[in-house]
């Protein structure tokens, strides 16, 4: 495969995703989503509309009624293990050290703990967690424990991440900063993400792309991608501030009716 | 209105301590001025005089109570734990299981010591098997739902980072579990020398149970109640002893009991 085809294929895929809870109530009908390599994308939608639920089924969580998830081409539906996925509460294990919560996936997938630990401590400063290795979990802060999720996830060591709403549990100071930084990184780390957010605010400022969810599973009218806002990022610095900034966010308001 | 501030250590452990030798001191009264007679209830420093004169007598006896109590309380944790674990595996066990245990448990001790008494002897074994079934509940219940606290969450997140059903029982599940676990712990420990007393009662040769069947038969009151303390203290031990390995095998709780005060 050529270098220049190789762009072609997305880092992630979802083609034709139906989705159900319990197998006869459809939740999510026909979603496609692609994430390019290196790209950030959002997925955008009211509460209840089934953004988790896709989220678990790229994850590999729950098998799709019908469609396919690619992960760099190769198909991976129903497997989970491929791509890492963060979620909304940091979830850090509080029986566990910081390095050792950190530490986990590589654990888990047979490293022996020092060698965990020795591959994960020059980390802990990029991620601004220096001094915090052989704290507990109840001794950090709000955003400091999400870093520290964070971490973890990257540790995951798949180059595709999905996050659900990891800053919604923040207060908005914290988060602002948490979500500046966690771009950043991820430009750095050339990672490729899909995040789940229900904040419009939020996915304008953080994506390149924002897949918008439309639909009430609940009175049984199944969600759908209602469409898909191209973010031009122009001025990095005050962006929010931008006319380019407000027309994605009216249209992303738009499409959410 | 202003919350009552914290208070002070010393005046925390001095007040039950005084309440405690005011009541002494009015049950010596009681019995001393004739208000109840002292055939029926001796007097707190006749107890201690007992207590101090069959002190190595009741220490014999304590070492098989305790024996007995020790052996039943880890046969009864090791049952409960597999119980528990079968419980949270199969769901077909738990639905199986768990009201035959909620029923198994308003058997009264009491009732079924002379029927245990009866199949095994005399010897150790009856207690032994009394103590079991009076500790194996708490410890199964606790863990169970212990197993169940456990966030879905962190489940799901195992799974996608491909952990076996083991590890996400050894990392996730079992730590939930601990404290539960340990409370659970603290009630069997307690259950684990009433359990033993009661079935030494009702038949063998030695232990404080067969003590206090003895210096009851000789209407010996002040040993019956040095009997008690003795036992009150056995399970007060055992109790701090729980909690010294709870406090060993959970550090993080301690940093959490920290952040909190902050």
């Amino acid at each position: 495969m050529g270098a220049g085809e190789k762009n072609v294929v997305p880092a992630l895929e979802a083609r034709d995703l139906t989705l159900s809870w319990d197998g006869e109530h459809i939740v999510v009908q026909g979603v496609s989503v692609d994430v390019a390599p290196g790209e950030v994308c959002c997925l955008v939608g009211r509460s209840g509309c089934g953004k988790t639920t896709i989220l678990h089924a790229l994850a590999g969580l729950t098998t799709p009624v019908s469609g396919r998830v690619l992960l760099h081409g190769e198909d991976v539906t129903g497997r989970p293990g491929r791509v890492s996925y963060m979620l909304q509460k940091d979830l850090l294990l509080p029986s566990r050290r910081i390095i050792d919560n950190v530490c986990l996936p590589l654990v888990l997938a047979g490293m022996k703990k020092t060698d965990a630990r020795a591959k994960a401590a020059p980390l802990f400063e990029r991620f601004g967690l220096a001094g915090c290795e052989r704290k507990w979990p109840s001794e950090l802060s709000g955003g400091m424990r999400q870093r520290a999720a964070f971490l973890r996830t990257y540790l995951m060591g798949a180059d595709v991440t999905l996050l659900d709403e990891p800053f919604s549990a923040l207060d908005a100071l914290t988060r602002t900063d948490v979500r500046r930084w966690f771009v950043g990184v991820a430009a750095e780390l050339g990672l490729s993400a899909l995040v789940i957010t229900h904040d419009v605010d939020e996915a304008v400022s953080m994506a390149s792309r924002i897949y918008v969810l439309a639909g009430a599973p609940a009175a049984g009218e199944p969600s759908h991608v209602a469409g898909i806002v191209p973010v031009e990022r122009v001025n990095s610095e005050h962006f929010e501030l931008t006319d380019e900034y407000l027309a994605a966010k009216r249209e992303v308001m738009a499409l959410l009716g | 209105m202003a919350s009552r501030p914290e208070p002070a250590r010393a005046r925390r452990v001095l007040t039950p301590l005084l309440t405690v030798a005011a009541l002494l001191a009015l049950w010596q009264a009681v019995v001393g001025v004739g208000i109840v007679p002292n055939f029926l209830l001796p007097t707190p420093v006749q107890v201690v005089q007992s207590l101090v004169e069959d002190a190595p007598l009741l220490a014999s006896h304590c070492v098989t109570t305790l024996a007995e109590a020790a052996a039943g309380l880890a046969a009864g944790v090791a049952l409960g734990f597999v119980f528990a674990v079968l419980m949270d595996r199969f769901e077909g066990f738990y639905l199986a299981f768990e009201p035959l245990m909620t029923i198994s448990q308003t058997i009264p001790t009491v009732a079924i010591a002379p029927l245990l008494v009866l199949w095994l002897g005399y010897g150790a074994l009856p207690k032994v098997v009394l103590v079991i079934i009076s500790t194996f509940f708490p410890i199964t219940v606790s863990l169970a739902s212990g197993f169940r606290s456990v966030d879905p969450d962190v489940i799901d997140l195992m799974r996608t980072m491909n952990a076996s059903r083991w590890q996400i029982f050894w990392y996730a599940k079992l730590p939930a579990a601990t404290e539960q676990f340990f409370s659970g712990l603290k009630i069997s420990a307690t259950y684990a020398i009433v359990g033993a007393v009661i079935a030494e009662w009702l038949g063998g040769n030695v232990g404080l149970g067969v003590y206090m069947t003895r210096v009851r038969k000789s209407f010996s009151y002040d040993r019956m109640f040095a009997s008690i303390i003795v036992i009150s203290a056995l399970s007060l031990a055992l109790m701090k002893l729980v909690e010294l390995a709870q406090r060993t095998c959970m550090p993080w709780k301690r940093a959490e009991r920290n952040s909190n005060e902050r």
